[in-house]
């Protein structure tokens, strides 16, 4: 017999996230909320949400490149980035974002996602640069508008990444895949597995990047 | 040889220096928040190992505390202003990059290098590790080499990084709260649970209704989760396995890629990835904490339609 209970759960985070309460808070309290209603005792679910956050330190690794990232910003870069699109004529938001949409899927087709990313690429280079193209062409944007064209560019980053890195054969959720398929018998070479993430790519490009020019075109069309 | 744990004393050397400088911080009105704040990632960095599962649990608790209940906020370390930026920009020109570039390169080639050329042989460095080993060399190359050239203050690597690490705030840990919250959810069987709310939903007989529960299940389930991986197992032992590929005699590698793909729209839907919806919006400083999620609804969307047309239409090729 199924025990539907623990769902309880989901509808905390559910419920806690659409009211906008601290996400930390939420996702505490459901964990521990689950984990009494799945009949463990308090110790015991403490013990076990401390062990998963201990396992998973691997992702606090990343923030190592904040101080690189903050020193560069305190020599322009961000400055430097936005000198580089003004010089360029033809330079738009939604072609910027376009380019980097390709460049983000190709280079994560090839198995180099780990070079870009919101840290690293996104805040530094992409939101500055989307930024500049807009001002360029429309004048002082409105905070709105700003925020819109920031929002747009972490957007692009993520459609570029998981619509692209599964091309990459030996990424961890093609091996995934594969370790799953293979528990009910099914043999399957991984490259067999990333050819089939192609289709979908070439879709992701074709609606994010209508997107983007559409959205070229909104930011042209307001009122003066 | 080098294993992540050299990588985890360089971070949480990193966050007990945001500590340190947090609590010295006099023009900082949750100084000692923040300090307490980034000194319990740095003891979990540095010391997650030995302090037992409770202690990392009370751990947690310590930081969902001091972030929930508005203990911790932004900072203003000493840094350039727009003005003296815009100078600089314009003064050092395009070579500015160069440092920028110094840690995807380092990260890419030292990785080619390790797996390809004899470098590896060796084995001196955790299998499947080598990336981010290479990724903590390239952040140390880049610092010394933005020090060879442009001589900041001995401290202003810290600073800067403490400035942008207090950007992100509480965000910087919840995608390894939401990692953690996976665990317990299940060890809570939540899967299972899940799985069999599905197969009830699914009519009999139908073909392209059933590639349709499947992809649509994949994205609402990773919209819980936070993770497609998390989600594919289920959706695969629920539905994917014993109906499309062994029932209809689907092509199990186009019901397992695009079936996870699937799963993928939903990430661009939730909060609960945070790592990729919710850091950027905190990095990006966007007053909407939700802003990225709304810029991707309208790609996900159509991108979960063209997923369901592509397993029904190329696994029954």
């Amino acid at each position: 017999m199924i025990n539907y209970w623990p769902l309880i759960g989901i509808l905390l985070v559910v419920i806690g996230f659409a009211m906008k309460f601290n996400p930390m808070l939420v996702v505490t309290v459901a964990a521990i909320a689950t984990g009494l209603i799945a009949g463990m005792d308090p110790v015991e679910v403490i013990g076990t949400f401390g062990k998963a956050f201990n396992d998973n330190r691997i992702i606090a690794i990343v923030w190592i490149v904040l101080p690189v990232i903050g020193l560069l910003e305190r020599f322009g870069l961000q400055q430097r980035a936005a000198a580089v699109i003004r010089s360029m004529k033809n330079a738009t938001t939604g072609r910027l974002l376009i380019l980097y949409l390709a460049y983000r899927q190709v280079t994560a087709a090839i198995g180099l996602h780990s070079t870009a990313g919101h840290p690293q690429t996104v805040r530094p280079l992409v939101a500055p640069m989307a930024l500049a193209a807009a001002e360029k062409q429309h004048g002082e944007l409105t905070e709105d508008e700003a925020e819109k064209v920031k929002a747009y560019s972490a957007a692009t980053d993520n459609v570029g990444l998981f619509f692209g890195e599964d091309i990459f054969f030996a990424i961890g959720s093609i091996v995934l895949i594969q370790q799953i398929l293979a528990t009910y018998g099914y043999i399957l070479a991984p490259l067999e597995l990333a050819l089939w993430a192609i289709p979908t790519a070439i879709a992701a490009f074709l609606i994010h990047g209508a997107r983007l020019m559409l959205f070229d075109r909104k930011l042209g069309r307001r009122e003066p | 040889m080098i294993t992540l744990h050299w990588l985890y004393a360089l971070a949480g050397s990193m966050f007990a220096a945001f500590s340190l400088l947090s609590a010295l911080d006099t023009a900082h009105s949750k100084r000692f928040g923040n300090a307490a704040f980034w000194g319990l990632m740095a003891l979990s960095l540095l010391a997650g190992d030995y302090i037992g599962d409770l202690g990392n649990g009370l751990l947690v608790l310590g930081l969902a505390g001091l972030a929930g209940f508005g203990f911790i906020g932004r900072s203003n370390p000493p840094t350039t202003n727009g003005e003296e930026r815009l100078a600089w920009s314009d003064r050092l020109g395009n070579k500015l990059f160069l440092p920028a570039l110094i840690i995807p390169v380092t990260a890419l080639v030292g990785t080619l290098a390790y797996n390809y050329t004899p470098l590896g042989g060796t084995g001196w460095i955790e299998a499947k590790r080598e990336t981010y080993v290479f990724l903590g060399l390239g952040v140390l190359l880049a610092i010394a080499t933005i020090f060879a050239w442009l001589r900041p203050p001995a401290v202003a690597p810290l600073q800067e990084g403490r400035r942008l690490i207090d950007a992100i705030g509480w965000a910087a840990v919840l995608p390894q709260m939401l990692a953690s919250l996976g665990v317990l959810f299940a060890a809570a069987g939540i899967g299972d649970a899940i799985g069999s709310l599905t197969r009830m939903a699914i009519p009999q007989g139908s073909v392209f209704l059933t590639v349709a529960v499947f992809g649509v299940g994949m994205a609402v389930f990773t919209m819980v989760m936070g993770n497609a991986f998390a989600a594919f197992p289920v959706m695969a032992a629920a539905i994917g396995v014993p109906l499309l590929i062994q029932g209809y005699g689907g092509d199990p590698a186009v019901v397992g890629a695009i079936g996870m793909l699937a799963g993928f729209c939903g990430t661009l839907m939730t909060p609960m990835a945070a790592n990729f919806n919710l850091v950027p919006a905190a990095l990006l400083e966007l007053k909407d904490q939700y802003g990225v999620i709304r810029a991707q609804v309208a790609t996900a969307l159509p991108m979960l339609a063209v997923n369901i047309l592509l397993i029904y239409f190329l696994a029954w090729r």
